[in-house]
């Protein structure tokens, strides 16, 4: 039992943090998110100068080869910055897919340098809580493969070099390795709530020679997306402490009725009950974290889906008394506030909502 | 970063857990997992063959005849003594008197009073709470006036509990009524049998007498029997709180009492079907499981952070207030799954065993948000300490 950091993983905190406070100001993120691709190569390139993209790379690959605590603590200090790059999809999810495919050493150190992105295009409509339902069909063509389909809400789809494309192939699941100019590949780009950029991908006859098949499977993707899942978490942790504390500094400062608003309990207990969540929700993304790589199937779906549960729960509450203790403050776009609450709430909704991660809860610990 | 127990932990566990099953007769384990009332003799029991064994006292050093535990090892003791179904310790004398005497006592009340706490030969109630003092504890009445080598206790005491089968009470006390609040009291360990002193038994909405009132008139108490200066008893209350607050989680209870709602409804049936697989049913009991496992980790953090030597801080408020929500939850769960024959109470228990007394329990529970400083109290506490609001 130890809840300590090494010296190493303290200062890569220290280092994240100074990166978000000198190069991720608010008002700097407010002209990127403005910007034409909404999302900035100049960030990508400091973040790689950091050594952040290299984190998760294996070192005989070219990368740090640090595990699940240090990308929590990363992401932790991230939270509050609301990076518009990919770093959660791609330095990430994609790079623990990635890693599990030997021939894939020389993308994964392009994209610990920052020269390379890549996300992961696997939800479709019928994919809420059941990740088999793909309906993207791969058909053998000599010694090609023909991609068809449509996948959906892809984060950061436009930003990517490459897409990890999951298509059914026979009875199997199978992940491609598709470059985002494929021809018979298009994208319908948007924003979303929380202010990056997804988008539709369709996949019409996408011609893939067979060396584009990855060598992991539907189990590895479910891994990838744990390790994210538990990252996930901790950037929610770090978004939460953030609008706890601005929320308290407010409630110190705004006055009413001749005295500062944090001296009437009915607010004070609303702040205490934001507390509560905060420690519950850091609890969880500790178990994630700790969780997130284990063997035992049963555990890790257990661990990772109540940590979601409990964080998408905390994240609902105080995003929105966050809000509601800004008074009309909170609902302005001027104020950082509205934006982690926004965050927030996509964080509810990606990677399987509190509902779709209970009944997994309840299902991993057969309850029936 | 490690969420695991060390070997030396386990084995820890293994131990206590092989001797909670060895000693504790299953007489005592049946009544503690049906939420029965146990006698003073039972409690007597059991208290005495840890104590036996140097486990008397779990939070206490080794200069006081404690096993001088850390934290941690505290943890997992109270953790298995609870899974195993062994009484839950009576705190008053082994985790709030006592560390006040070993804190603030001279040499002659910790050796007059602690080896029998230990040993269960003096039992131990408090005296804290008054029909005006609840919340505002520093707003008490009962008056201690100096009359020589002795004082004459006059007041009335309330929600005292267990305090029928009491040796000995700790007071506070005002002793001086001139000074503000908290200024003028002081903190008195009183002889249950001193003439003047009367219990009157209150009894709750679960039909049981574990609280009393107790009235002092004229009660003589030797100076000696004062722990630290006069008018300086608050420092002392002030610490026991913090130490009441340690391990008030309750994680093992919470573990063994979730257990147990597993058990009901999977023997309970709804439409033909275990009660355990219904999708509604199932979705409460893992919303607080997760909440659990989640509080069991807080839980570890901020024993974690005592064990570097910091006294228990304001961050036991966040445990109280979630360990009581959460056996509060457990035992609404467990009202809930035994379904129409919760509604027996008080005479006949026609359904299955697991129903009796479900109701009672429910009940009784509900002390848990009240007593040891209000959930309420414990959120303007995480609000002005923790928040700075």
């Amino acid at each position: 039992m130890d809840f300590s950091f090494t010296e190493e993983q303290q200062l890569l905190e220290d280092t994240v943090r100074r990166f978000v406070a000198r190069d991720y100001a608010f008002g700097k993120r407010r002209a990127i998110r403005d910007s034409a691709g909404g999302w900035s190569r100049e960030a990508w390139q400091a973040l790689a100068d950091l050594g952040l993209l290299a984190l998760n790379v294996p070192e005989e690959h070219g990368g740090l080869g640090a595990g699940p605590v240090d990308t929590m603590l990363a992401l932790n200090a991230l939270g509050p910055g609301l990076l518009l790059e990919p770093y959660l999809a791609s330095a990430v999810v994609a790079t623990a897919l990635l890693r599990e495919c030997p021939q894939q050493a020389g993308l994964l150190a392009q994209m610990a340098a920052g020269a390379r992105i890549v996300v992961l295009a696997h939800e479709e409509t019928e994919t809420r809580g059941d990740p088999y339902r793909v309906a993207t069909l791969c058909r053998p063509d000599g010694a090609d493969f023909l991609l068809d389909g449509r996948k959906c809400v892809v984060a950061h789809a436009a930003a990517a070099d490459f897409l990890i494309v999951s298509a059914r192939l026979e009875d199997d699941l199978a992940l491609f390795l598709v470059p985002r100019d494929a021809a018979g590949l298009s994208l319908d780009s948007y924003p979303t709530l929380d202010g990056t950029r997804a988008a539709e991908v369709h996949l019409a006859g996408v011609r893939l020679p067979a060396t584009a098949r990855l060598a992991a499977g539907l189990a590895a993707l479910e891994r990838a997306r744990d390790i994210g899942l538990a990252a996930l978490c901790a950037e929610a942790v770090g978004i939460m402490k953030a609008a706890i504390d601005a929320t308290a500094d407010y409630l110190r400062t705004r006055r009413q009725f001749g005295q500062p608003i944090g001296r009437f309990q009915a607010l004070q207990h609303r702040a205490a009950d934001m507390l509560l969540h905060y420690e519950q929700a850091k609890s969880m993304s500790y178990l994630a974290a700790m969780r997130c790589t284990s063997k035992d199937a049963a555990e890790r779906r257990r661990a990772l889906s109540a940590a979601k549960v409990l964080t998408g729960r905390a994240a609902r509450f105080i995003g929105q008394q966050a809000v509601q203790l800004h008074g009309g403050m909170g609902m302005t776009d001027e104020l950082v506030v509205s934006h982690w609450f926004k965050r927030l709430t996509a964080i509810e909704i990606e990677f399987g909502d509190s509902d779709t991660h209970l009944q997994q809860f309840i299902e991993a610990s057969a309850f029936n | 970063m490690n969420l695991d127990f060390s070997d030396a932990e386990n084995t820890f566990r293994a131990e206590v857990r092989a001797f909670v099953r060895e000693k504790l007769p299953p007489a005592i384990r049946d009544k503690v997992a049906n939420g029965l009332h146990l006698t003073r003799d039972e409690h007597v029991f059991w208290q005495r063959t840890l104590h036996a064994r140097g486990w008397g006292g779990p939070g206490w050093p080794k200069a006081f005849g404690g096993p001088g535990w850390s934290p941690v090892e505290q943890y997992i003791f109270e953790e298995e003594c609870a899974l195993g179904g062994a009484p839950r310790p009576i705190p008053f004398g082994m985790k709030m008197v006592a560390p006040v005497i070993m804190a603030f006592g001279n040499q002659a009340q910790q050796e007059r009073f602690l080896p029998k706490i230990l040993a269960a030969e003096e039992w131990w109630c408090q005296g804290y709470s008054e029909p005006g003092a609840g919340s505002d504890l520093a707003s008490l009445r009962t008056r201690a006036v100096r009359r020589g080598d002795q004082y004459l206790v006059n007041g009335q005491k309330t929600w005292n509990t267990l305090g029928q089968h009491a040796d000995w009470i700790f007071c506070l006390v005002r002793t001086d009524p001139e000074a503000k609040a908290q200024r003028g009291i002081s903190f008195l360990l009183i002889d249950m049998k001193s003439p003047g002193v009367t219990v009157r038994p209150i009894i709750t909405l679960d039909g049981a007498h574990e609280v009393n009132e107790i009235w002092f008139e004229d009660v003589a108490v030797p100076v000696e029997n004062r722990v630290g200066e006069e008018n300086q008893g608050w420092t002392c209350a002030k610490f026991l709180l913090g130490h009441e607050r340690s391990n008030i989680a309750g994680i093992g209870i919470a573990k063994r009492e979730l257990a147990r709602a597993k058990r009901i409804a999977a023997a309970e049936t709804k439409r033909g079907k275990p009660l355990l697989s219904d999708p509604l049913f199932a979705a409460r009991l893992a919303e607080i499981e997760i909440d659990l496992m989640a509080l069991e980790i807080t839980n570890l953090r901020v024993l974690s952070a005592e064990a570097e030597n910091k006294a228990p801080g304001p961050e036991a408020s966040i445990l109280k207030i979630k360990g009581t929500e959460l056996q509060q939850s457990i035992s609404e769960l467990i009202l809930q799954a035994v379904g129409p024959y919760a509604l027996p109470f008080g005479g006949a228990a026609p359904g299955p065993a697991h129903a009796a007394n479900r109701a009672a329990q429910y009940l009784n529970l509900r002390k848990l948000s009240i007593y040891g400083g209000s959930n309420e109290i414990q959120k303007n506490i995480l609000a002005q300490m923790i928040l700075e609001l």
